[in-house]
């Protein structure tokens, strides 16, 4: 058995997307702290610096590129088998059988696709001018320049339709979470009961708390309940 | 007790074979007693079809008790029909209701082609099984059966596993047509037990494959196969499953 063989079986295949999953779901736990630095009620100066080292320091440098590649592996791979998870059944029913399985379990691939779209916007609104295109910057004293990214935050969620898509897509990524959590736990195959019903609980807690951080981020800047 | 009698519309899928194109017809049955078997309405059905000189309805069917497996009706858009933990065979006319059109499908799956009507090819299952779900035992007498202790957990969960009769459900319900809670079943009941140490490792790497090979899905956790499966066997076995196929995968030459 090579590794090749291991992660392309159909049990392999999940296994990517449990392992990459669960880096996300890290990632997003390092973000929603760090974007926590606006609550700070300091005119971004803390949020400045905190994306500054993000931006500067090496090591969040190297693991950006295993974010990017984590990224697209799990979207491609995704999209991959459901695709191939379709075409398993040619002829399909005349009733669904919808009552066994949540519907957010069954529209992994539509949140998923809700959740790119939203990352292109995102990493327009945000990564693109940041490391290419440029953004006006915040003097901190003693010559310690840095991105005033809290003012690009602030500029794009004036516009409210921009907010209110990040609040669906927010929604989006707490239903794709609520499944996604506990399921990659499951392929990764946590099956004893006491950590199973541990993670579920924590699974739940994860997908309403990391979204709803995100969500009152673009909502507190467009009802000015940061400056 | 007092019968009550009901007339309904059954709407069923018929197809003459593999390679035909099929259709729903819709036939009106009148008379049916509530007390009857859900396949007794389709014998009192074919029966009258006979008579009238047309084709009956082609179904599995075997033991009628709920053991074998053989039924495999998509009923009302539930494998087994609307009933939990139940099979089609034990499934009773006092599920529905008087006037109801009900609606009956074969399990619909690349890797279960359609025979006739409602008969399916399940032989994949079989393939499955030939691949791995075998244990060696040493010729001569058998060994007493007390002689292998077997922690009482492990003993409960692989006997809870093997309740798995091997009907398909589990795939006919996956939007992903997986057959995992089949394959988990039979993999988790031989892993559990000193039995099935032997083959444990090979035994997962041949069965996945062998599965890949019958072309069905993967799984994505929804839960749909736990719901519907008449032996309730439980999802967690999946996991078991998924925790074997990595210890092995990693470990095997």
């Amino acid at each position: 058995m090579t590794f090749k063989q291991m992660f392309t079986s159909s049990v392999g295949k999940k296994l990517v997307m449990a392992f990459t999953g669960i880096f996300l779901v890290l990632f997003l736990v390092v973000h929603a702290s760090l974007n926590a630095c606006i609550w700070a009620m300091d005119g971004g100066v803390i949020f400045n610096k905190a994306a500054h080292f993000m931006g500067s320091f090496v090591v969040p440098r190297i693991l950006e590129i295993g974010l990017f590649l984590g990224i697209f592996l799990h979207i491609i791979q995704g999209y991959m088998l459901t695709l191939e998870n379709r075409g398993k059944r040619k002829v399909g029913y005349e009733v669904n059988y919808s009552k066994g399985s949540k519907w957010y379990s069954r529209s992994m691939a539509i949140l998923g696709t809700i959740l790119l779209m939203f990352f292109i916007i995102h990493w327009k609104h945000f990564w693109v001018p940041s490391r290419i295109t440029g953004v006006a910057e915040m003097d901190l004293g003693n010559g310690f320049i840095v991105h005033n990214l809290f003012g690009v935050m602030q500029d794009t969620f004036q516009n409210v339709w921009v907010v209110l898509f990040y609040v669906i897509s927010c929604i989006s990524l707490g239903y794709h979470l609520a499944h996604g959590f506990q399921s990659a736990f499951k392929t990764i195959g946590v099956h004893n009961k006491r950590y199973h019903t541990m993670i579920s609980s924590i699974g739940y807690g994860f997908a309403i708390i990391i979204p709803l951080a995100f969500a009152l981020m673009p909502i507190s800047f467009y009802l000015h309940w940061v400056k | 007790m007092s019968q009550n009698t009901m007339n309904l519309k059954v709407k069923v899928w018929r197809q003459k074979n593999a390679n035909a194109q099929g259709a729903f017809v819709t036939y009106d049955v009148a008379g049916i007693s509530d007390e009857m078997s859900f396949l007794e309405m389709m014998d009192i059905l074919n029966e009258r079809l006979i008579t009238e000189g047309g084709d009956p309805v082609a179904f599995d069917h075997d033991c009628r008790e709920g053991i074998c497996g053989m039924c495999s009706m998509y009923i009302n858009g539930k494998p087994h029909g609307p009933w939990q933990a139940n099979t089609t065979c034990q499934l009773h006319m006092r599920a529905f209701k008087d006037g109801e059109t009900i609606v009956i499908e074969p399990w619909r799956a690349n890797s279960f082609p359609i025979v006739k009507d409602l008969t399916v090819d399940r032989s994949a299952f079989d393939r499955i099984i030939q691949a791995g779900g075998y244990i060696s035992v040493n010729t001569g007498n058998a060994v007493d059966g007390n002689s292998l202790p077997i922690e009482k957990q492990n003993a409960d969960e692989a006997f809870a596993a093997a309740m798995c009769i091997g009907c398909g459900a589990c795939v006919a319900a996956c939007k992903n047509s997986s057959a995992m809670l089949f394959l988990s079943a039979k993999v988790s009941h031989l892993a559990l037990l000193p039995q099935g140490a032997p083959e444990r490792k090979s035994r997962v790497l041949k069965m996945v494959a062998q599965m890949d090979k019958e072309g069905f899905g993967s799984c994505t956790n929804t839960g749909a196969c736990e719901a519907t499966c008449p032996k309730e066997i439980s999802i967690a076995n999946i996991a078991r499953l998924n925790n074997e196929y990595l210890g092995a995968s990693l470990t095997a030459q």
